[in-house]
C-alpha cells in the first residue's frame, strides 16, 4: 500500500493583534505528523482550540482567516502541495482532495438545487461533463441512503433535513471521486438518531468508493466506528497516536484514558419520588394558530431531585422549559409549584416566586452581559430579591464565587476574559444567588468539551448536595441522563411518550422511540455502528 | 535646466526610492506622486507649479506631523488605560481631533480671543485682509476673524444642543420599541417611517415658517427631524440585544423596562451609537448652515457660519474671498469630525469579536 497523505512535522501559526499592542505570533500546531494510507480513515480528536480543523485544513494547503501555514511538509501522492503555486492548489481542491464542513445547512446555496451544487466543482474541474456528473450524484445519494435518489437533486436546501444536507454535502465531497475527503464534524450539529444514519451512510460511502478520510470530531466514541487510525490532539501537540483498537482499548497517556472514562460514574437514583415540588398537568402550548408545539404534556418534579427531560431538538424540551418560566404561557393545562397554581404569564407572578423558580442557559456567552463584570452578574440577584448592598453584597458574592469553585480574583473580571466552562460556572452561580428551589437548566453542558462539561455536572451534583436545590435538566445526551438523573421524562414531537424513575424508563420494556433513541446512542466500543444497524434491520424485518 | 529643478527632483527621486527600498508602501505613494504630479504641472506651467504643488503637499505634510505629535503627546499625558485607546488613532483621526479641541476652544473664549466684538463696525465694507482684520471684513465692514470666532459658538453650541437632543428622544422611543415590542413598537416604527418619508430640509422650511423664529424652536426642529435617524438605528440595534439570553434572564428575574433599557442594552450599544453621534454632529453643523443659508436658521446680526456664507457671498463675483472662510470652516469642522468618528467606528466593527 502506498502512502496517500504524509504529513510530517506541520506547524501552524496565527499573528494576534491586541488593541494598542504590538502583534503577537502565536502557535497553533506545534509539529504534528501522520500518515494515511489510501482508503483508509484517520480520525483526529481533541477539544476545541486542539488544533484539529486546523490541521485538517492544511491537508488542503488551506489557512482559515489569518492562520498561516509556518512549516513542516504535506506530502500528497509524495508530492509537497504547501509549495504548490496558486494555480497548483485550486486544482488539487476539490478534484484530489475535498472537504465536509460541520455546518451543511450553511454551506449550501440556498437559491440553488442541490444537484447543481453536489456537480458544481467536478464540473468546473473538467473532471466529467455535466449528464456524466449528474448520473455520478445520482448513484452518490442512492449510496447514501437518501430519499428518492432520482429526484432527490431537483430540491433546494430548504425543502430536505438538516441530516439529509449533511449527506448531500458528502456526495457532493465524492463527486469528483477525489483521493481523499477531510470530515470536520460532520455529524455534531444533529440529533443522535440521525448522526447514526450520516455515520453508517459516511462510513458506507467511503467503503464503496475507497476514498481516504481525515474524521474530526471531539466524540471519540464516534470516531471509533468510523477510523483506522486515531490522532489525539491537545493544544495543538500530539497527545497519542496509534490504530482504534489500542487507543480504546489500551490508551497510554492519561489524557486519552480521562476522554474515554468520560460520565461513566452514575450517580444512583433517590428512592423516594412521591411529593411534588414541581408539577404540569396537561399542558398544551402554541406559537400562534396552527403551530402547536406541545401536547398534553404531564410530569413532575420531586424536591431536591432532578429530573431529566430527553429529545431530539424539535421535540418540544425547550418549549417545556419557557411554559414553565412564564415566558410562554400553556393556552392548556396548569404548572403547581409546591401545590400552588403558578400564574401562566411572568408579568402576574410574584418576586418570590421568580426568585424560588431560576434557569441556566445552553449559551454560557449570550447568557451574560459582556458590558458586566462577574461581580456586578453574580451581585444583581442579591440585590434585587434580598436588597444586599455594598460590603454585605460583596461577601456573599465571593462566598458564591467559592462555591463555584472560582474564587475572589475573577469577581472584577469581565465574561470575554473567562473560558467556556468558567462562564456556565458564573451562569450557575448567579442562578444560586437567588436562593432558588428549582434550577431548569437548558443543555447547560452541550456548547462545552467534554472534560470541561464533566467537571459542571459534579459541580451541578454537588451544588444539589450542598442545598437541596431541585434540577429540570433539559438535554439530548443520554449518557448525562445516565449520570445525573432521578427520573426522566422523554418527549418526542411534543408528546411525553415516557415518564418516570431512571430506572425504569432506561431499562426493557421500551416503546419503539426510546429504543430508537437509546440504539443510536454511540458507544465507545469497536463495531458498535454495526451492531447497531443490523439490530435495527432485525426490528424493521420483525415489523 | 536651472538648478533648483534639479535639485528638487534628485531629491524627490532619491526620497522616493529610499522609501521603496525600505518598504514604507505609505511613504513611497506620497513621495512618487509629489513626483509624478510636479512632473506634469512643471511642463504644464513652469517653475511656479513646483512652488505650488510643494506648498500642498507640504501642508498635508505639516498636518499629518501634527497629527502625530498630538497623537504621541495624548499617550503621555493620558492616563494608562486612555492613553492605550489613543495609541490605536490613524493620524487622520489624530489631526481631527486637535482640530476639534482648537474649535471648542475657540468657541469657548470667543469673547476672550476675539479681537473686536460680534457686531461691531469696524472698518470699510469688505477689506483686504491686514494686520489688524485678519481676514478682512464683511459685507457691513464687521471683522471677519472674529465673527468667525463667534460663529463657531453658535453654530457648535446650536448643533450640539440638537445632537444630543435627537439623540434622547431617538434613543428613548427606540429602545422603548425594542423592549416592549407588538403594537407599541408598530406604532412607533410607522411614526418614525412617515417622517422619514419626508424631505427633512423641506419639511423643516415649512415649520421653521410657521412657528416663532427663536434658537429653542430651532434646536427643537433639528432634533425631531434628526431623530428619525437615531431611531432607526438605536431600534436596529437594541433589537439584536433584546432577544440575547441574558435580557431574558434579566426578564425572568423580574426587571423592569427602566433596568432592562439602561443596564442590559445601553451599555452594549454605546460604542456604535457614540460614533453615529459625531456623524449626526457633522450632519447638524452642515443642516444648520443650510437652514441659515436660506434665511431661516440663526438670524442676523447673530453670527454663524451659515449665514455668513450668505451675506458674503455677492462678494465671490468682486473675486472677494470673505465667504470662503465660513465655508471652509464648515468643511474643515465637517471632515475633522468625521475623521474621528472612523476610528470610532472602526474600533467599534473590531471589538465586536471581543463583545460577543
Amino acid at each position: 500500500m502506498s502512502m496517500l497523505l504524509q504529513v510530517r512535522d506541520l506547524k501552524i501559526g496565527a499573528t494576534a493583534y491586541p488593541p494598542g499592542e504590538d502583534p503577537i505570533d502565536i502557535g497553533i500546531v506545534h509539529g504534528v505528523s501522520f500518515d494515511l494510507e489510501k482508503g483508509k480513515v484517520i480520525g483526529l480528536i481533541g477539544e476545541s482550540g486542539a488544533g484539529k480543523s486546523t490541521i485538517g485544513l492544511a491537508a488542503l494547503a488551506y489557512g482559515r482567516g489569518g492562520v498561516r501555514i509556518t512549516g513542516g511538509s504535506v506530502l500528497l501522492d509524495g508530492k509537497d502541495i504547501l509549495r504548490y503555486t496558486k494555480a497548483g492548489i485550486r486544482d488539487i481542491r476539490g478534484r484530489h482532495v475535498c472537504y465536509v464542513a460541520q455546518s451543511a445547512a450553511a454551506g449550501f446555496n440556498p437559491a440553488m438545487r442541490l444537484a447543481d451544487q453536489v456537480i458544481e466543482a467536478t464540473v468546473l474541474h473538467n473532471i466529467m461533463g455535466r449528464a456524466e456528473a449528474l448520473e455520478r450524484a445520482r448513484y452518490l445519494f442512492g449510496v447514501l441512503g437518501l430519499p428518492d435518489p432520482d429526484n432527490f437533486g431537483t430540491r433546494y436546501p430548504h425543502q430536505v433535513s438538516g441530516g439529509q444536507l449533511q449527506r448531500a454535502m458528502t456526495a457532493m465531497a465524492l463527486c469528483s471521486r477525489p483521493d481523499l475527503i477531510v470530515f470536520d464534524e460532520p455529524t455534531t450539529a444533529l440529533d443522535v438518531t440521525t448522526q447514526i444514519d450520516v455515520l453508517a451512510a459516511i462510513k458506507h460511502a467511503i467503503e464503496e468508493t475507497e476514498t481516504a478520510a481525515i474524521y474530526i470530531t471531539h466524540d471519540l466514541a464516534v470516531v471509533a466506528q468510523i477510523s483506522d487510525d486515531i490522532m489525539v490532539l491537545q493544544h495543538g501537540n500530539t497527545v497519542e497516536y496509534g490504530s482504534v483498537q489500542q487507543i480504546i482499548e489500551e490508551p497510554h497517556e492519561q489524557y486519552t484514558r480521562d476522554l474515554i472514562s468520560i460520565r461513566s460514574d452514575i450517580k444512583p437514583e433517590q428512592p423516594d419520588q412521591s411529593g411534588a415540588l414541581l408539577k404540569l398537568e396537561g399542558i398544551d402550548a402554541e406559537y400562534g394558530p396552527n403551530a402547536k408545539v406541545l401536547f398534553d404534556v404531564t410530569i413532575h418534579l420531586p424536591k431536591g431531585q432532578t429530573l431529566a427531560v430527553v429529545g431530539e431538538s424539535g421535540s418540544g424540551k425547550s418549549t417545556t422549559a419557557r411554559v414553565i418560566t412564564g415566558l410562554l404561557p400553556p393556552s392548556k393545562g396548569q404548572v403547581l409549584f409546591d401545590g400552588q397554581p403558578l400564574p401562566p404569564a411572568l408579568k402576574d407572578r410574584s418576586k418570590d416566586q421568580l426568585r424560588e423558580l431560576q434557569m441556566i442557559y445552553q449559551m454560557a456567552d449570550t447568557a451574560m452581559n459582556p458590558r458586566q463584570t462577574v461581580a456586578e452578574i453574580i451581585g444583581r440577584p442579591l440585590t434585587f430579591y434580598f436588597g444586599l448592598r455594598g460590603e454585605e453584597r460583596r461577601r456573599k458574592v465571593t462566598e458564591l464565587l467559592d462555591m463555584i469553585e472560582m474564587g475572589d480574583p475573577f469577581a472584577e473580571r469581565y465574561p470575554a476574559e473567562l473560558s467556556g466552562g468558567q462562564k456556565q460556572r458564573v451562569c450557575i452561580a448567579r442562578s444560586l444567588a437567588a436562593q432558588p428551589r428549582l434550577l431548569i437548566c437548558d443543555e447547560p453542558t452541550s456548547a462545552l468539551d467534554p472534560l470541561v462539561a464533566e467537571g459542571i455536572l459534579k459541580l451541578l451534583l454537588e451544588l444539589q448536595a450542598e442545598t437541596g436545590v431541585s434540577y429540570l435538566f433539559i438535554t439530548h445526551d443520554i449518557a448525562t441522563v445516565r449520570a445525573i438523573a432521578d427520573s426522566i421524562a422523554v418527549m418526542y414531537m411534543g408528546k411525553v411518550v415516557r415518564f418516570g424513575p431512571k430506572s425504569k424508563v432506561l431499562n426493557p420494556p421500551f416503546d419503539d422511540y426510546t429504543d430508537l433513541l437509546l440504539k443510536s446512542v454511540p458507544e465507545m466500543e469497536l463495531g458498535w455502528l454495526e451492531k447497531a444497524l443490523a439490530g435495527r434491520k432485525m426490528a424493521a424485518a420483525g415489523n | 535646466m536651472s538648478l533648483f529643478v534639479f535639485g528638487y527632483f534628485t531629491l524627490l527621486i532619491a526620497g522616493s526610492s529610499a522609501a521603496a527600498y525600505y518598504k514604507r508602501s505609505e511613504a513611497f505613494g506620497v513621495l512618487f506622486t509629489v513626483t509624478l504630479a510636479s512632473m506634469l504641472f512643471g511642463i504644464l506651467w513652469g517653475q511656479v507649479a513646483f512652488w505650488t504643488v510643494g506648498i500642498i503637499f507640504a501642508s498635508l505634510a505639516a498636518a499629518a506631523g501634527l497629527g502625530y505629535c498630538f497623537r504621541a503627546y495624548m499617550v503621555m499625558l493620558l492616563p494608562e488605560q486612555a492613553s492605550r485607546f489613543m495609541k490605536s488613532a490613524p493620524l487622520t483621526a489624530s489631526f481631527g481631533l486637535l482640530v476639534i479641541i482648537i474649535t471648542l476652544l475657540f468657541a469657548i473664549f470667543a469673547e476672550q480671543i476675539a479681537p473686536f466684538g460680534e457686531r461691531q463696525i469696524v472698518g470699510d465694507v469688505w477689506e483686504p485682509a491686514t494686520a489688524e482684520f485678519l481676514l478682512g471684513t464683511d459685507n457691513l465692514g464687521r471683522d471677519m476673524f472674529s465673527r468667525l470666532i463667534y460663529g463657531a459658538q453658535t453654530t457648535i453650541a446650536v448643533a450640539l444642543a440638537a445632537g444630543i437632543l435627537s439623540f434622547s428622544i431617538g434613543m428613548f422611543l427606540s429602545f422603548t420599541a425594542a423592549v416592549v415590542g407588538g403594537w407599541v413598537d408598530q406604532v412607533l416604527s410607522r411614526i418614525n417611517d412617515l417622517m422619514l418619508a419626508i424631505p427633512t430640509l423641506i419639511f423643516a422650511l415649512v415649520v421653521l415658517a410657521a412657528l416663532p423664529q427663536n434658537i429653542f424652536v430651532l434646536v427643537a426642529v433639528m432634533a425631531v427631524i434628526d431623530q428619525t435617524r437615531v431611531f432607526r438605528l438605536g431600534r436596529a440595534l437594541a433589537i439584536d440585544i433584546v432577544v440575547q439570553d441574558y435580557v431574558e434572564a434579566a426578564r425572568l428575574r423580574g426587571e423592569g423596562w427602566f433596568w432592562i433599557i439602561f443596564r442590559e442594552i445601553l451599555p452594549n450599544v454605546l460604542t456604535p451609537l457614540i460614533a453615529e453621534f459625531g456623524l449626526r454632529f457633522a450632519f447638524a453643523i452642515l443642516f444648520l448652515s443650510s437652514l441659515s443659508f436660506l434665511g431661516l436658521g440663526i438670524q442676523p446680526p447673530e453670527a454663524d457660519w451659515g449665514g455668513m456664507v450668505k451675506d458674503n457671498k455677492d462678494g465671490i463675483i468682486f473675486l472677494v474671498p470673505a465667504a470662503l472662510y465660513p465655508g471652509a470652516a464648515i468643511a474643515i469642522l465637517a471632515v475633522c469630525v468625521n475623521m474621528v468618528v472612523d476610528w470610532l467606528l472602526n474600533r467599534t466593527a473590531s471589538l465586536k469579536g471581543g463583545r460577543g
